[in-house]
């Protein structure tokens, strides 16, 4: 059964050059993969923090159950201290949570290992690629055993084979143990496939275009990208999307 | 190829300056009070070598402790007022001040206050103070360089303030520190060098007074000595930086 880990009930976002978002309406249940799509500047990474606890809204009410630590985000760049070795940034949020630091480093490796970087540990940043810090970072996030998981664009930055790559990778990682995931993107493709629901923003401040429900099994059996149910949802994510935009210009 | 054409380039456009000099004063018989020849430079500074090194020694202890006096006052300093920004206005109009403020116009206030007698103290105080703005605006700006996500992120987990000033803040303000520190190293230099001009005391027994006395017994090759001695040690000092910065941001980034 699930349960609502976050809400946000009309909330508005106004900053000093003018509203950033809403009135906006989401409710995000347990274990599930909700896609966050809408163009540039339409209030999705305002949303992400709200839901995160990070900011405010102006109006309206956000709903949290989840306790600190229970909340993770993984932004659009992979936000490591250059400083730190693969190890220790992974092991930041446990470390911060006062958990003995052999401890926090020994479930960094296992970490690390379920991302595919075995062998990286003692690597700092710079000595990773883009698609290996993005995993570095995925591992940071899901450290802690987050039940809500903020994914702000995660893939932008990446060359489209190791964005498919990784998004098989965040499929298997949501399959072992099944926190909610919120995926911002700008890519309707991409949101469809990762999401089991998408929910489409008209451009800033952002509201409501319309809501989809991608049918099919998480994570993506073969051949999904050639499906019916695949091609149906971006037509109609693609369609919230156009209504949106015309909404917005009318 | 195109490394050793870089390498031997400076020095032979040197070489090449130096051989220009020595012959021009010597086929136009430059009076050697005016301008000595390169060969007469070598002469007096192989002739002072105890002296200019006991002089130059002398300084770049002074240079080295107003160096260490500026970066632990100025690192505290930034590393305070980075704490609430209302401590950082008040405090930016005095820091400002302070770099605006030609040394020569307070130094004859330092030599009073340090004792006619402590010239030393007077020169470390001086040396000090001009090193202290890139120390002090480099700390400042590396302590609020850190990355505003990798903040959210120390919100998130709910950092406390220690936890984010020496996991994130300080780290994060390494790369602007080293400037800072390199800057700062020639400035106490020549800020010892200044402040001995102006302490105009032979109890400093600096390269400065070394300079003065030279050119007052127009003696001018040795004043080119102690100028070349002076020009070394800069130039010593600022490849000793570069090294430790490099080598200290190789292990900050891993490469």
């Amino acid at each position: 059964m699930s349960q609502a880990l976050a809400e946000l009930d009309n909330v508005e976002v106004d900053y000093p050059r003018g509203p950033a978002l809403g009135p906006f309406s989401l409710t995000i249940q347990s274990g599930e993969i909700v896609g966050l799509v809408g163009p540039s500047g339409c209030g999705k990474s305002t949303a992400m923090r709200l839901l995160a606890g990070l900011e405010a809204p102006t109006r309206g009410v956000v709903r949290r159950v989840t306790a600190k630590g229970d909340t993770a985000v993984v932004f659009q760049a992979p936000t490591l201290m250059p400083w730190a070795s693969a190890r220790a940034n992974v092991a930041l949020p446990l470390e911060l949570d006062r958990v003995r630091r052999d401890d926090a480093r020994a479930r960094a490796d296992e970490l690390l290992d379920r991302v595919k970087l075995a062998g990286a540990e003692r690597a700092k940043p710079a000595q990773l690629s883009g698609g290996m810090a993005m995993r570095v970072s995925l591992a940071r996030a899901l450290v802690t055993d987050p039940k809500l998981l903020l994914l702000d664009e995660p893939f932008a930055a990446l060359d489209e084979i190791t964005r498919r790559a990784l998004g098989e990778d965040v499929h298997t990682l949501w399959a072992a143990s099944k926190p909610a995931i919120v995926f911002v993107t700008h890519n309707v493709e991409e949101a469809c496939y990762m999401a089991g629901r998408v929910v489409v923003m008209t451009p800033g401040p952002g509201r409501l275009a319309g809501e989809t429900p991608v049918e099919g099994l998480l994570p993506r059996p073969p051949g999904f990208r050639t499906s019916e149910a695949f091609r149906h949802a971006c037509e109609r994510v693609s369609a919230d999307l156009a209504a949106g935009m015309q909404a917005a210009s009318a | 190829m195109k490394g050793l054409v870089n390498a031997i380039a400076p020095a032979a456009l040197i070489v090449t300056l130096l051989a220009v000099w020595e012959a021009a004063c010597r086929l136009l018989a430059v009076p050697v009070f005016l301008l000595p020849a390169p060969s007469e430079i070598a002469v007096a500074a192989v002739e002072n070598a105890p002296l200019l090194i006991d002089a130059a020694a002398n300084t770049l202890f002074m240079a080295i402790l107003a160096f260490v006096l500026a970066a632990g006052l100025a690192f505290t300093v930034a590393l305070l007022i980075s704490t609430h920004p209302l401590a950082e206005r008040a405090v930016q109009p005095l820091a400002v001040s302070l770099q605006v403020t030609p040394i020569m116009a307070i130094a004859p206030l330092a030599v009073i206050w340090a004792g006619l007698d402590h010239p030393d103290r007077a020169v470390v105080a001086l040396a000090a103070i001009v090193a202290f703005f890139p120390i002090f605006s480099g700390a400042l700006t590396g302590l609020k360089s850190a990355d505003p996500d990798l903040e959210r992120l120390f919100d998130l987990y709910g950092a406390g303030p220690l936890d984010r000033l020496f996991r994130l803040r300080l780290p994060s303000a390494v790369p602007f520190l080293l400037e800072g520190l390199k800057v700062a190293a020639g400035l106490a230099l020549i800020g010892a060098v200044v402040a001995e001009f102006v302490a105009r005391s032979g109890l400093s027994k600096g390269l400065a007074w070394r300079l003065m006395e030279a050119s007052n017994r127009l003696e001018t090759a040795k004043t080119f000595a102690a100028l070349f001695v002076l020009v070394l040690m800069g130039v010593g000092l600022n490849a000793l930086m570069r090294a430790a910065e490099r080598a200290t941001l190789r292990w900050w980034r891993g490469r």
